[in-house]
């Protein structure tokens, strides 16, 4: 082909367009196979984990681990650890989320631009990746050393995790509303927290229930805030003004051990709190299923 | 183009005779609203310069113009929706009642239950469409439920939707087509009872259908509302508004009688806006 002055379109050469498209082609299947290959990479993990889990700790869930209290021997059961678990993961909701959710509010709402806002947000940050053992001895310092192990200690560390996370969502979840939506409940004459509370709260519902959940799922795995707030205790007790059981401080101390049977008591226990965050996620998804 | 002040002025009072002059003409009703010199800013950016407009009762008034020119600026000076965001603020008077209604005094949530808004998108809350309604109501009455199941009925009837969600009053908003959830937010704002109601862009994401009926809605609220609303459509604003205003880059250039604004307008600008040759 001899180029010419003429002002015609450019030819097409079709076999440079056939080399492109071969290439692309081949990294397009390079690169699916390595995602496919991280995604089987992942996965395998979690299924083994999961395998595991269920493999070991299936054959020791009786009754027994609902009605008796932690004790080596074949009678030993985790009724002490899961009340202490749902009582302490309960205090520490019950604490964290309104202070969560309040503090998201702030800084979705309110904090537009100003600089204690942008300090509150760093600082929540930095709180949901601090260690959660430094979390565990803050709130030795202030409420332990000297009065002794307690629930509501165990419940305030806790709670001191909760908090970040909540806060992270609810800021997300509020930020997501669409400004007419606010500018519609303002117009007709809705005060600012009236517009949050009935407009903006039930717009986020779904995502904040989520952030909460997520909140949740952390803590009721949470060991190292326990280890000298709560500290555990191998006898049923719901006082909050004492020391308290919980099922990842029983995994932390009887995985070890020598003996088979408390052994097994850990890996129930381990099932036992996979589980329980599984089913309430799922609860949560049919629940807050989005109507319409 | 710039003008100096003296020429804005000039304009202003050309505009200022142009509608008395219109309204003798054409039997335009007593302002309800008169917007005196009005100036806004976002930040340092003047957004409107000058504006002398007043909205005829019970009459509805058409704001034209290209994008950017003011005109929903200036629907959200008049419910002082500006006042939401720091740096955003208005000078002049706008009068309602003998009140300037854009001085610092004003009680907002009141003055907002008087002049209400619907939006160029819907914006059904998250709940049921009885309590979409309910919920304004609430903020300014004290209603027993009998009371109140009358006045959801009456502005659901008013907004020419009660047929059809008569049957599903407690079923969730989310879930009605984008026309009726356009007619849900005309029937939550007429439910406050308010005196003006400000329409900006209500039709822009409806459908031909739905836009129909929301416009045979405006000319059936007028007897009883004094409106404004923002259009980008020309023959809307033809079908809709006994008063139509042109705005551009900030300004008013010109207000007069729909008749008299689409086939006589005075001004240049205006009339190669509306016949499309710019905007």
């Amino acid at each position: 082909m001899s180029a010419t002055l003429t002002a015609s379109a450019p030819s097409r050469n079709q076999s440079v367009a056939n080399n492109l498209s071969r290439a692309r082609h081949r990294t397009n299947t390079i690169v699916k196979g390595l995602c496919i290959l991280a995604t089987v990479i992942g996965l395998m993990f979690l299924g083994t984990i999961l395998f595991t889990l269920i493999d070991l700790g299936f054959g020791g869930l009786s009754t027994k681990v609902f009605t008796n209290i932690t004790r080596s021997g074949p009678d030993g059961g985790l009724a002490n650890a899961i009340v202490g678990t749902l009582i302490q993961t309960a205090l520490g909701t019950a604490i964290g989320t309104p202070i969560g959710l309040m503090v998201g509010t702030y800084l979705s709402e309110y904090s537009a631009g100003s600089r204690l806002g942008n300090a509150v947000r760093f600082v929540s940050d930095v709180l949901l990746s601090a260690p959660s053992i430094l979390i565990g001895l803050f709130v030795y310092q202030i409420l332990v050393a000297g009065r002794g192990y307690t629930g509501i200690a165990g419940g305030v560390a806790l709670a001191i995790i909760v908090i970040p996370i909540v806060v992270r969502t609810t800021e997300d979840m509020l930020r997501l509303i669409p400004t007419a939506l606010r500018e519609a409940a303002v117009a007709l004459g809705a005060p600012k927290w009236k517009s949050i509370v009935q407009v903006c709260y039930p717009a986020a519902l779904d995502g904040i229930a989520t952030g909460v959940l997520l909140a949740i799922a952390r803590v009721a795995g949470e060991t190292a805030p326990l280890l000298f707030t709560s500290f555990g205790n191998s006898y049923m007790s719901t006082d909050l003004g004492s020391a308290m059981a919980s099922l990842p401080l029983a995994i932390y101390q009887f995985a070890g051990q020598p003996d088979a049977d408390l052994v097994q008591l850990a890996w129930v226990g381990a099932l036992l709190i996979t589980f329980g965050v599984l089913a309430l996620n799922i609860v949560a998804r049919v629940v807050l299923r989005p109507r319409s | 183009m710039s003008m100096t002040n003296d020429a804005v002025n000039t304009e202003t009072q050309k505009a200022n005779i142009g509608v008395m002059q219109a309204r003798s003409a054409a039997n335009l009703n007593a302002p309800r609203i008169a917007i005196n010199k009005v100036d806004f800013f976002y930040g340092t950016n003047k957004a409107l310069k000058g504006i002398c407009l007043d909205l005829p009762e019970k009459q509805v008034t058409g704001m034209i113009g290209p994008s950017g020119c003011g005109k929903s600026t200036l629907l959200r000076v008049l419910n002082r929706m500006y006042d939401l965001y720091p740096g955003q603020h208005a000078e002049g008077e706008v009068m309602m009642d003998g009140e300037n209604i854009i001085s610092p005094g004003v009680d907002l949530n009141q003055l907002r239950s008087r002049i209400g808004m619907v939006f160029q998108k819907p914006t059904p809350f998250p709940m049921s469409i009885y309590d979409n309604i309910a919920f304004g109501v609430k903020l300014h009455e004290k209603l027993s439920k009998s009371a109140m199941d009358e006045r959801v009925e009456w502005s659901l009837t008013r907004a020419a939707l009660w047929g059809e969600v008569k049957d599903r009053l407690t079923a969730s908003a989310m879930g009605l087509s984008g026309g009726q959830q356009q007619r849900l937010c005309i029937a939550r704002t007429i439910a406050t009872r308010p005196e003006v109601i400000l329409f900006d862009e209500p039709t822009s994401a409806l459908d031909p259908i739905s836009t129909l009926k929301i416009e045979e809605l405006i000319d059936e609220l007028k007897r009883d509302f004094t409106i404004a609303i923002v259009t980008h459509n020309m023959q809307q604003a033809a079908r809709c508004a006994d008063q139509v205003a042109f705005f551009y880059i900030g300004e008013l250039v010109e207000v007069g009688t729909a008749t008299q604004m689409f086939t006589s307008p005075r001004e240049k600008r205006t009339q190669e806006y509306i016949t499309g040759r710019f905007g």
